[in-house]
């Protein structure tokens, strides 16, 4: 009996964790979209980074649950790391550089971690938010080191691997970013879909019972946010390294609330949530920026009302319908996407 | 089955996500167009600088049409925020997508700075309507100046309150480029002069609260503090020093002019009576040119135009008329070639661009608030002509 629930639950998680056919369409629709567009490479970066950002917060919310509004604290340390190796010629390298500053910002995920996993989600909040206004006072105090508010002077990214120059059009920082995003992305698939990545989840659902059944709460939230500062370390140092710039705008609060609305558009808990919810989020943005560059804020605040209001899965409902279509004349009807009441999976 | 259905939703969004990339990537290009590609914050801290560039641009193409030279004028707003990475993208969007002839506007130091190597790559002028650090225009060849330096008023000030009983300044300025610059410049004309800086304090540029460096600059007892903060600013730094106080005390305000900015000073108080600061414009430059100039801005957009709304009226001056001089050939070089010693009233008064350093000479101004006929002014007293950037005369 016990084997067989064992070997029951081995097998759904085998399931998900599979490569499904739209996954792989996924990345391939990402590389084309990166190749149709050769002018567009700067946005299409931001969108990269942003995405990669908000995976990074996905894994610590969606996952495990812990709320954060001081993402941007990780953030700010990548790329000042990042900024800071390169404008003092420590490493050369942009790829040694960014891993040194994802470590970097990994340190301080870690060191933070025991505070934050401590009280509930209001506390963390706080705390969350505290560390990062505080890293952020801080860059300001040591302008010496930082440069304040005028930014880091002096920041030179060399070609990445000795061979690729960062151009002024983004190509290079294009091509680099999607890469760097894709491996984070694959190595956190296979975090989520590891017994670890399921012990998060029972965390997240219900701690006390997870406590119960002998998964170790504190140990595993402590190592998911480390990672999770691993990767918003790398968000920024990619920052820094595709755009020259490190200034105290990276530690702002506004980076933070950003990534929480698009988890809120893309959805929370499914790796591509985060990934959607930048593109969609960036999009509107430029949209509405070119539309009205004076009241922009007022149609993005309206649209995320409406996205609130209305609900995620109606608006998937609706777009979806044309490639339902398409799927249904494709497939026939098993393919047909049903809309399901929770967040799976 | 719930797997499948996520799937899915990702092939649905895929297509939306194709789609929407293709958004606004389809540039038209006109042989008969001249484009300007316009990068200010309109919104964030900064949106005030961003508002009245926008305003004196739209105002001077009404008043002056949208044709140059045969070619039709065509001006792309955007918003950066004041942040320089959004500038950067910006000007490179605007450069290669919508092949702009020229990148004009940034409030802010730093966003200058951030488009500089995209002016120098794509050899287009890059105007700077605004941001006032004196080596702005070393970054790149292609940089022209339409707005002012720091040193050119902080310098003026610093003598000016030597030879006037001013013996003993506190300083407050705004940490960043050019707050140091004013603070650097005043400091070494003062003391040059035999003054003395009793107190010396920095504030955030972010966290506009006065009122705890106020209390040191009282307790310090000078003569006078010598304020530099960005335009925008001068509003609550003038409600908090009469809040404090400092008014009654005998503390005069002096500075270079953005203190005093003509956009806020309408509402600022009776505390700001008698604020001497050396500046490049006022509203009440008795000029027929200027006086023409405001009464326009003040019928269209309803408010009084500061030396933010001058520079960006200069700013697209100096555009049409290098397209006129160069007969309308729309690539960078020939149109630097024509800025370049250009010369023409301004409603600030006579200004020209350095052929040297690509930057503005201008008269400089002493002025002291008063107020004609019941509302607050900065009136000018005294003249410097044609003062260059002492940023720069000194190397």
């Amino acid at each position: 009996m016990t084997t067989n629930v064992q070997s029951d639950v081995a097998y759904h998680a085998r399931q998900h964790g599979r490569w499904h056919w739209s996954e792989f369409a996924y990345w391939i629709a990402v590389l084309a979209v990166g190749l149709a567009f050769p002018s567009r490479y700067l946005i299409m970066t931001e969108i990269v980074r942003l995405a990669l950002f908000a995976l990074s917060l996905d894994l610590i919310l969606g996952y495990a649950g812990i709320v954060s509004l001081g993402h941007a604290a990780f953030f700010g340390v990548g790329a000042y790391c990042a900024g800071l190796l390169s404008a003092h010629g420590l490493i050369d390298e942009p790829l040694l550089a960014l891993i040194v500053s994802g470590v970097a910002a990994m340190v301080l995920g870690f060191v933070t971690s025991f505070l934050v996993i401590r009280g509930a989600d209001l506390t963390r909040l706080m705390v969350t938010l505290g560390i990062a206004l505080l890293l952020e006072a801080l860059a300001e105090r040591f302008s010496n080191i930082t440069g304040g508010t005028d930014g880091l002077q002096g920041i030179d990214i060399k070609p990445l691997l000795g061979l690729f120059e960062f151009d002024m059009f983004g190509r290079t920082g294009f091509f680099y970013a999607l890469a760097v995003l894709f491996v984070l992305f694959l190595l956190a698939r296979r975090i989520v879909h590891s017994p670890f990545g399921l012990s998060l989840r029972a965390i997240k659902n219900n701690p006390l019972r997870a406590a119960a059944i002998g998964i170790p709460v504190n140990r595993r939230l402590i190592a998911i946010y480390t990672v999770a500062a691993f990767y918003a370390g790398i968000a920024g140092a990619l920052f820094t390294q595709t755009t020259a710039l490190a200034s105290l705008d990276v530690f702002a609060f506004d980076k933070s609330a950003d990534l929480m609305l698009v988890l809120v558009i893309g959805g929370a808990g499914y790796l591509y949530g985060g990934l959607i919810g930048a593109l969609v989020f960036r999009m509107l943005q430029e949209v509405f920026q070119t539309i009205t560059p004076q009241y922009w804020m007022f149609w993005i605040g309206l649209v995320l009302v409406v996205i609130v209001l209305v609900g995620r899965q109606r608006i998937h409902a609706a777009a979806l319908f044309v490639p339902n279509l398409i799927l249904k004349q494709l497939a026939g009807r098993k393919a047909v996407v049903a809309l399901s009441d929770n967040e799976a999976p | 089955m719930g797997g499948w259905q996520v799937y899915n939703r990702i092939a649905g969004f895929m297509l939306l996500g194709a789609v929407a990339a293709g958004v606004g990537s389809c540039p038209a290009s006109a042989e008969d167009t001249f484009k300007i590609g316009l990068i200010v914050p309109m919104t964030g801290g900064q949106a005030s600088t961003g508002k009245q560039i926008d305003n004196a641009i739209k105002l001077y193409m009404q008043q002056n049409g949208d044709t140059v030279a045969g070619k039709k004028i065509e001006v792309i707003l955007k918003d950066d925020a004041a942040l320089p990475d959004n500038t950067k993208r910006l000007a490179q969007e605007l450069i290669v997508n919508d092949k702009v002839n020229v990148i004009a506007g940034f409030g802010v130091t730093p966003a200058a700075f951030a488009a500089a190597p995209l002016a120098t790559q794509g050899k287009i002028p890059e105007v700077v309507m605004a941001a006032g650090t004196s080596i702005i225009t070393e970054k790149s060849p292609y940089i022209v100046r339409t707005s002012f330096t720091l040193p050119q008023s902080s310098t003026i000030i610093g003598d000016w309150a030597a030879k006037n009983g001013i013996k003993k300044v506190a300083t407050l300025t705004s940490d960043y480029a050019p707050g140091n610059d004013a603070l650097a410049s005043f400091k070494e004309h003062f003391t040059a002069g035999g003054g003395e800086i009793v107190e010396e304090v920095k504030v955030p540029l972010a966290n506009p609260d006065f009122a705890p460096f106020l209390q040191r600059m009282k307790d310090a007892k000078p003569d006078a503090i010598f304020v530099f903060v960005p335009a925008g600013q001068g509003g609550n730094f003038m409600k908090q020093y009469a809040e404090r106080g400092l008014d009654k005390s005998g503390i005069r305000v002096i500075g270079p002019g953005d203190v005093t900015d003509d956009d806020l000073l309408k509402d600022m108080g009776d505390a700001v009576l008698g604020a001497v600061t050396a500046h490049i414009y006022s509203a009440a430059h008795p000029s027929e040119k200027n006086k023409a100039f405001v009464a326009a801005y003040e019928k269209a957009y309803g408010s009084r135009p500061g030396f933010m709304a001058v520079g960006g009226y200069d700013g697209i001056h100096l555009i049409y008329e290098a397209l006129k001089k160069d007969g309308g050939k729309p690539d960078g070089d020939s149109l630097l070639a024509a800025m370049k010693g250009l010369a023409w009233e301004s409603p600030r008064g006579p200004i020209s661009i350095d052929p040297e350093t690509r930057d503005i000479i201008q008269n400089v101004y002493i002025r002291k608030v008063e107020k004609v006929n019941g509302q607050l002014y900065n009136v000018e007293f005294e003249t410097f002509n044609a003062v260059k950037d002492p940023g720069k005369a000194k190397k």
